[in-house]
Order: structure tokens, then C-alpha cells, then sequence
């Protein structure tokens, strides 16, 4: 229902994007107006949420330590794992950020007769994972060939070493088929994988289904419907996009259309849903913060001020039993007492 | 109440039809409501205690009366819809993990089979991302524009009673281990989650009596187990008396004593039950052992911390009191006891609160001169770093083969591996103190350990076969080891551990024990004087002379 739902969703913005760019003079809404708005709204939103974030302070120093934290000098520490520096948080974080070190972890508890427990480890959702989000960081890194004149030599590079196996003509880019396996298995694990399919929510499908669209238009484009489009035309729009005086030219072809429109859904849907995990990975208190917390004192700048039950208090209340028990008072019982 | 057989409860873990064994639930979660059942529940906090918390100047806890979970009304206040939104918002402003946390799930389903909680009961609401979408979905109706917009098919949830009853279900089904966020790829901590649940239950009168009794205990006379001033001294000396009649030896202690050099503060329950108090006397043999010039503290007798599980403020409050007794019996530093919440309090909250400890000094091992540089700015030492220290320096005379009757293993509590990164000194010290130990399996110890299953102010008896099943992935582990390797002693550094996995052995594994560390290294220490009145100690300390 929830994956079918998206499944819709996306059809209908296809629908919109291919319908609305052939009435005359929307190409220019579709080509120049759309991506504007959703670049604004993309940077606006992310740049709201991650303010939004930052606003809420850090008021402890709670990490998650995986590993020995460093103590005393023949205890190995785990610089890693229990970072104390703020090398060793960098460190940290860059391994989660570029390797996704948590996810290699994952296992797989199977219960079984007995009743016993196993745990194997479980690599396919980290492997996937990583295929999917690279695939997709070097597809948005060759497109800045799109967006600049000359292209860049990096971007050259980057496409020489995507295409390194030079499979079919034209040449087939690795990235567009990770991409493709990457989102296929994730949506194939949501809906297969009963733990996750009962959690997953229309959040989760949508922007899955989203982005397969977008890399199916694109790899359509790009292999198969060639004559389809004016790769000069579409060249003149980008850079025009990026130097702010676009221009549009006639018979760019509904298919790139449909693609940028998608891709325009994809950003403005962007910073108001889950995707936010691409900042937010980043701010996470339990990974980024150091486990020296006894070491250096972390401050709470909303820290209340409450004391604790006052030791007076304590002893008045118990004066009698602890002078009687022989435990040091500061005040002595006083010397005529009214007997109860 | 009372616990199925081992035999039935066996069969529902492993074959009973549940989300952990495969079986797939027929209704979406949203469409589940939270059904209270004599043995599900842990009784709510009784009127007195909570009135009593009422008044103590800094903590809030309103509407106190007689309640049942079972009951359709829970006499909430009238406004308390606004009353947890507001409540909601004001700790999204205060916490920015609850905001991160809020946003950034991804619903992998990694954390799906890590908790104990759902691998004993196969509940899907024990999964740690439902938990956390019980309360992220209210957080996306009144938080978030999609949620605004959209609705319940953005994932959002109107605030109702029922979810509210669902709330306080799976708060109190959640130790608060953070198993979860060693496995999440943005470190979202579910024990952070579940605080805030509580917190926001607490403003509408809603908590429970295992907790808030102890709390309140611990503010009026110091500790948990509401030991006034001269029981707990009372306690103290008879452990005193049975370590001199095992050992020949008599450790000396105080009380409340200024000018001492170190406060030693640690769990009640180690001063209060077996098998707690052979640590508490492991703890004095080892001072004795060494010289130690320390006192005990009545005013501070809890190492512990239930606040932990309350509110922060209770927290606070509850805590302030080691560094208050520090200053007042102007002592040096303080070394506290094996314990696992209290460590985390500790660890990663004590300073920021109620510090900065400027009156104290940066911690120096009297015996060896060793500067605990890791404890500079909280002036507090672990047992086991301190013990680790004496072991090192050749400082302790110790006879491995006095714990030639034990075959230990070693448990991790959930708070010293994943909240400090204390990992590798209790191994040092097993490895001097024990002939032979053996490590449970990998992904059962360290940074991945599983919870005993009662923590968190879980370990009340009513909710036994909660326990059972939460703690049952640990149980698991420990019969491993004892089939394999004929393991006869979980060794671990918790009080609440020693207490509950003791428990969790006599069910599931009945030829294991529980002791502490320091047990183990109080039969092992040679003491200098101790002479021929030494009793022959087949079993430790735990030998009936």
C-alpha cells in the first residue's frame, strides 16, 4: 500500500513534468523557474534545518564509546572507538561518514529451539549502502559537467574512472548501474525483510521510488533515447542555469524534462524529510563528541540551579541516631532534650 | 505474576509467534493499543512518594494519586495533551540529540534485532527505531510541516490517551543499554529517547513505584535502600565482623570522617544484600590491603542514581550530594564503587551538573603515585582503574589460587562499556586475580554486551517474566560458556547486575553465580598480618565458618 502509494506519487509527477512541458511556453516554468525555486528551497531548507538543529544546545557530554577509553598507560586505548581528542573525533566521524562504520557492524540474531540465539554478521545493507550513496555522489559530480564550460579536468577524470570497464557504446558508467542495484536492493530489503517492511512508512518508499526515476530518465537519456534530446540545447540551459542568464532552446525533449522536474521533487522534498540523515550524521552527540567527559568539564548553558537535600538537613532530621550510633555530628545534641 | 516454567517460557522465546521468530503481524503498529495486564506492568509510584518528591525544592512531580494501569482512566490533569506537547517542545529546545534523533532516522532496521527487549519477546514496539517512532510520530503531527501537512501518511500520530498508555508500556520495556547506537549508523541512542518518555510521563503523574521510592529514599536518608545513618553503619560493621572472622583480619573503617584522604562512595545494595556485600567486603580488604585512609559516608551512601531514571532534575539532586559530602569532609577525591548507572551519571553527567569540583584535587593514587589525568576535572576514580593501578605496580600480594573454586566469565554492564569505554581493567584485574576465565561470545561482550535485562529501575519483581525474556539474550550467552567451559561465576562491576543477573541465573543458568570484581580480588588479596587466624576459605568469602 505504502510502496504502491509511492509508486504513484512518482507517476504522477512524470505525468506533470512530460503533460506540462509540452504546452507552449512552459518549458521555461519546467527549464528555469522550477529548478530555481527548488535550489532555493533545497539550500534554504537545509541550511533552516541544520540552524534549527544547532540552535538546540549540545547540554551533555553523552557519547557512545565502542571500544577501551583511554585510562590508565598500559590499558591500550581505542582511539577510534572512544575518541579523546579532537583528532580522534574526526577520525571517528570520518569513518562513519565515508566508510559507514556502524553499518559494518550490523549482525543478524536468529532465534533458535532450545532456545538459543545466534549472531552472524550481516554486511549486505552496509555493502548496498555503500554502492548506493557513492554511485549517487559520483553521478551529481559528473553532472557538474553540465553546469560548467570547460569542464573541469577532475570531472574528466571522474568519468574516465566511471567508465573504466568501457562496456557498450556509449560507454556504460559504473555509477549508473550501482545506483540502480544500490536503490533496487534497498526497496527490495524494505519489502522483503519483515522487521523492516513492518516499520517502513510512505517516507521511506517515496523517495526510493524518487530516485530510481530520476536515474532510469537519466541512463534512458544518456543510452537509449539519444536522438530523443539536443545534448547542445540542454548544455546552453545548464550553464545559462548555473551563470544566471538562462536561456532555452527549442526541442530539448520531454524525457529531460521529466528528469529535471523529478530531480527538482527530489530537492524540494529534501530538506523536510528523513534525507536530512546527510546533515545530521554529522551532528550526532554520540559520535561526535570526545569521552574525555571526566577529564575536561563539558557545560550545560541551561544547567538549573538545585542543590541537594542539605546535609543540616540530614542531621537534624537523624541528629539523635547518629550521635547514639557514634557517627561525627557537626552540631551536638543539645544538652536538655523534651522527652516524646 | 508469577513466572511461567522454564520449559514454556523456553518454548514461547524460541517458537512462539512473534516479530523475532518470523512471524509477521497482521495489524499496522499505529492500530496496536498498549493493553495492561497483572505482570506487565511495574506498579504505578505509590501517592506519598510522589508527593513527597513534590516538595522537594527543584524537582517537579504533580498530580500524585492512587492510579492503576489497568484502569480506562488514568485521572490524568485535565490539560495534559498540552501539557506533554509543550513538554515535548520544551526538550526539543533544550536537547539537540532529542532533535537529531527526531529527524534523522532512516528506518534501516539495523537496531531491529539488537535490543533484548525484542529479542525476548518478539514484541515489534521492542524494536529500538518503534520505540522511538511511538514518540517520533507525535514529534511529526505537531512538529514538522510534512507531518502538518500530510498527516498520519507523512507517519504522523495524533497525542491520544491510547498513545500515551503505549508510551508508558515501552518506556518502562527499555533498559536504556544504547546497545542500539553502537549498531545505528547516525548514533541515534534510544536510552535518550525512552529519558525523555519518562520525563514527559512525569509531568503528568505518570511513573513508577520501583523507581520513584528509591529516589525519594536516596534524597531523604542518602541511599536506596532508605538505610538511616546508623542501620547503614550498623551494615557496615557486620560485614566488617564477617571478613575479620573469615580472614583473621579487621578492616578498619569510619564514618562521616573529616580530614579522610578519600570519600569512597558505591551502590547501597552492596552494604544491604547478598551477593552484594561480599563486594563490600571485597572493597574493605582491598583499602585494609593497602592502607587506605577513606571514610564511608552516611549522607552519601548511594552510588547509584535513580534520578538517572526519572528527570534530569532528580538526577541532579540526587547526585549533588557526593561532591556536597566531598566538601564537607574536605576530602581529596572520591572513588567510587563497582556500579553501572551510577558510572554513566558519573561519567558523562556528574560534572556538568554539580561541578566544578574546584575544591577537590586531581585524583593521585596514594600508593603509587599514578595521576588518574582521565578523572582530572570529576575528581572520581573507578574501583577498577584504581585496583588496575595497584595490580600494576605490584602494590597487591595476591593468591590466584585462593579462587581456584571459580570459573568465571565476565559480564560488561551496558553503562561502563558503551557509556565510559571501561573495558580492558576489569579484565586486568581478572586476569590477577582468577587461575581461569573465559570470554563469552563476541557479540555478546564489550561494546556489544547485552543488558541484564532489569535495569533502569526495572528490577522489581511484578514484571519477573519481562525480566526473563529481556535478560534471556544474556542468559543465552552465559549458558554458552557454561556448557562449553563449565563456567561457574558471572564476575561484573553492577550492583543492579548482581542483584537481577542473579536472578536471570537462578532461572536460566542455575549452577552460575554472580559475584563482583572486587569479590574476586578480596579472595585473592594476602594480606600482610593475617597470620594463622585465616579460616580455610574453600569458597572465598562466601565460606560458612
Amino acid at each position: 500500500m505504502k510502496y504502491a502509494l509511492s509508486f504513484l506519487a512518482v507517476i504522477a509527477l512524470v505525468l506533470i513534468a512530460w503533460l506540462g512541458s509540452q504546452i507552449p511556453g512552459m518549458p521555461y516554468i519546467f527549464g528555469v523557474a522550477f529548478p530555481y525555486l527548488a535550489i532555493a528551497v533545497f539550500l534554504g531548507g537545509f541550511v533552516y534545518r541544520v540552524v534549527q538543529w544547532a540552535k538546540s544546545p549540545v547540554p551533555f557530554s553523552i557519547q557512545t564509546t565502542c571500544g577501551q577509553a583511554k585510562s590508565l598507560d598500559f590499558i591500550k586505548h581505542n582511539k577510534l572507538e572512544a575518541p579523546h581528542t579532537t583528532a580522534q573525533v574526526v577520525a571517528r566521524m570520518a569513518l562513519e561518514i565515508l566508510t559507514f562504520r556502524s553499518l559494518f557492524r550490523n549482525t543478524h540474531a536468529e532465534m533458535h529451539q532450545g532456545p538459543k540465539i545466534t549472531y552472524e554478521s550481516s554486511k549486505w545493507l552496509w555493502i548496498f549502502a555503500l554502492i548506493f550513496h557513492y554511485s549517487f555522489l559520483l553521478i551529481i559530480l559528473r553532472h557538474m559537467r553540465l553546469f560548467l564550460n570547460p569542464v573541469p579536468f577532475w570531472v574528466q577524470w571522474l568519468e574516465t574512472l566511471d567508465a573504466l570497464f568501457q562496456v557498450g557504446a556509449p560507454t556504460w558508467y559504473m555509477s549508473d548501474v550501482g545506483i540502480l542495484i544500490g536503490v533496487g536492493f534497498l526497496f527490495a530489503r524494505r519489502l522483503t525483510n519483515v522487521k523492516v517492511r513492518y516499520i517502513s512508512l510512505l517516507n521511506d518508499y517515496f523517495p526510493l521510488v524518487l530516485i530510481f526515476t530520476i536515474a532510469i530518465t537519466g541512463i534512458l537519456m544518456r543510452y537509449f533515447l539519444r536522438t530523443d534530446i539536443d545534448i547542445v540545447n540542454i548544455k546552453q540551459l545548464t550553464v545559462g542555469l548555473a551563470a544566471l542568464h538562462p536561456t532555452i532552446g527549442s526541442d530539448i525533449g520531454a524525457i529531460f524534462f521529466i528528469h529535471l522536474f523529478l530531480v527538482c521533487a527530489l530537492l524540494v522534498y529534501f530538506p523536510y524529510s528523513k534525507l536530512m540523515h546527510m546533515g545530521g550524521v554529522f551532528m550526532s552527540p554520540t559520535r561526535n563528541m570526545k569521552n574525555n567527559s571526566r577529564e575536561v568539564r563539558h557545560l550545560n548553558p541551561w544547567n538549573p540551579r538545585i542543590l541537594p537535600h542539605s546535609y543540616a538537613g540530614y542531621e537534624d532530621e537523624f541528629r539523635e541516631f547518629m550521635v547514639d550510633a557514634g557517627i561525627p555530628v557537626e552540631k551536638e545534641l543539645p544538652p536538655q532534650k523534651d522527652e516524646e | 505474576m508469577s513466572v511461567p516454567k522454564l520449559e514454556q517460557l523456553s518454548k514461547s522465546v524460541a517458537q512462539g509467534p512473534s516479530l523475532a521468530t518470523g512471524a509477521v503481524p497482521t495489524q499496522d503498529w499505529m492500530d496496536i493499543p498498549a493493553v495492561f495486564k497483572s505482570g506487565n506492568y511495574a506498579y504505578p509510584a505509590k501517592k506519598d512518594k510522589v508527593e513527597y518528591l513534590n516538595s522537594q525544592k527543584g524537582l517537579y512531580f504533580p498530580n500524585a494519586r492512587e492510579w492503576s494501569p489497568e484502569d480506562d482512566d488514568w485521572k490524568l490533569p485535565e490539560d495534559w495533551k498540552n501539557i506533554i506537547l509543550n513538554g515535548l517542545k520544551e526538550r526539543l529546545d533544550k536537547f539537540r540529540s532529542l532533535k537529531i534523533f527526531m529527524d534523522c532516522c532512516v528506518r534501516c532496521g539495523a537496531c531491529a534485532d539488537k535490543c533484548h527487549f525484542f529479542l525476548g519477546t518478539g514484541d515489534p514496539k521492542n524494536m529500538p527505531v518503534l520505540r522511538a517512532e511511538l514518540l517520533r510520530s507525535v514529534y511529526r503531527n505537531d512538529f514538522t510541516l510534512g507531518g502538518k501537512i500530510l498527516g498520519k501518511m507523512a507517519g504522523g500520530r495524533e497525542m491520544t490517551v491510547g498513545v500515551l498508555k503505549e508510551w508508558f508500556m515501552y518506556s518502562y520495556q527499555c533498559t536504556e543499554c544504547r546497545r542500539c547506537s553502537v549498531f545505528c549508523p547516525y548514533g541515534i541512542d534510544t536510552a535518550e529517547i525512552t529519558m525523555m518518555l519518562r520525563e514527559l510521563l512525569h509531568l503528568v503523574g505518570v511513573g513508577i513505584n520501583w523507581i520513584l521510592e528509591p529516589a525519594s529514599n536516596s534524597n531523604r536518608t542518602g541511599n536506596h535502600m532508605g538505610l538511616q545513618p546508623h542501620t547503614f553503619k550498623d551494615n557496615v560493621e557486620f560485614l566488617v565482623d564477617d571478613v575479620e572472622n573469615l580472614t583473621g583480619v579487621r578492616p578498619n573503617i569510619s564514618f562521616n570522617r573529616k580530614g579522610a584522604e578519600i570519600l569512597f562512595i558505591t551502590p547501597s545494595a552492596d552494604v544491604f544484600a547478598e551477593p552484594g556485600l561480599y563486594t563490600a567486603m571485597g572493597y574493605m580488604i582491598l583499602f585494609e590491603a593497602i592502607g587506605l585512609d577513606y571514610t564511608w559516608s552516611t549522607y552519601a551512601s548511594e552510588g547509584g542514581n535513580f534520578g538517572l531514571f526519572t528527570n534530569n532534575e532528580t538526577m541532579k539532586k540526587l547526585n549533588a550530594k557526593m561532591y556536597a559530602e566531598a566538601e564537607r569532609l574536605g576530602v581529596k577525591y572520591i572513588i567510587g564503587g563497582e556500579c553501572g548507572h551510577m558510572w554513566r551519571v558519573l561519567h558523562q553527567y556528574m560534572d556538568t551538573m554539580n561541578g566544578p569540583a574546584d575544591f577537590l584535587e586531581v585524583p593521585v593514587s596514594p600508593i603509587t603515585g599514578t595521576k588518574f589525568q582521565n578523572a582530572a576535572s570529576t575528581k572520581m576514580v573507578h574501583i577498577t582503574e584504581f585496583t588496575a593501578d595497584l595490580i600494576k605496580h605490584g602494590k597487591l600480594k595476591l593468591d590466584k589460587s585462593r579462587n581456584s573454586h571459580v570459573k568465571a566469565t565476565f559480564h560488561d554492564s551496558c553503562n561502563t562499556s558503551r557509556a565510559m569505554g571501561l573495558l580492558d581493567e576489569p579484565r586486568y584485574v581478572l586476569d590477577h586475580v582468577v587461575d581461569n576465565w573465559v570470554e563469552m561470545p563476541e557479540n555478546t561482550i564489550r561494546e556489544q554486551t547485552f543488558c541484564c535485562g532489569s535495569g533502569t529501575g526495572l528490577n522489581t519483581d511484578e514484571i519477573m517474566e519481562l525480566r526473563m525474556r529481556s535478560g534471556y539474550p544474556r542468559a543465552n550467552a552465559v549458558q554458552y560458556v557454561r556448557d562449553k567451559f563449565d563456567v561457574n561465576t558471572l564476575a561484573c562491576v553492577c550492583a543492579i547486575d548482581r542483584a537481577t543477573l542473579t536472578s536471570l541465573n537462578n532461572y536460566w543458568t542455575p549452577e552460575v553465580t554472580v559475584c563482583g570484581l572486587t569479590e574476586l580480588v578480596g579472595n585473592a588479596i594476602v594480606q600482610e598480618n593475617e597470620g594463622e587466624n585465616r579460616a580455610v576459605l574453600d569458597e572465598g568469602l562466601r565460606t560458612m565458618v
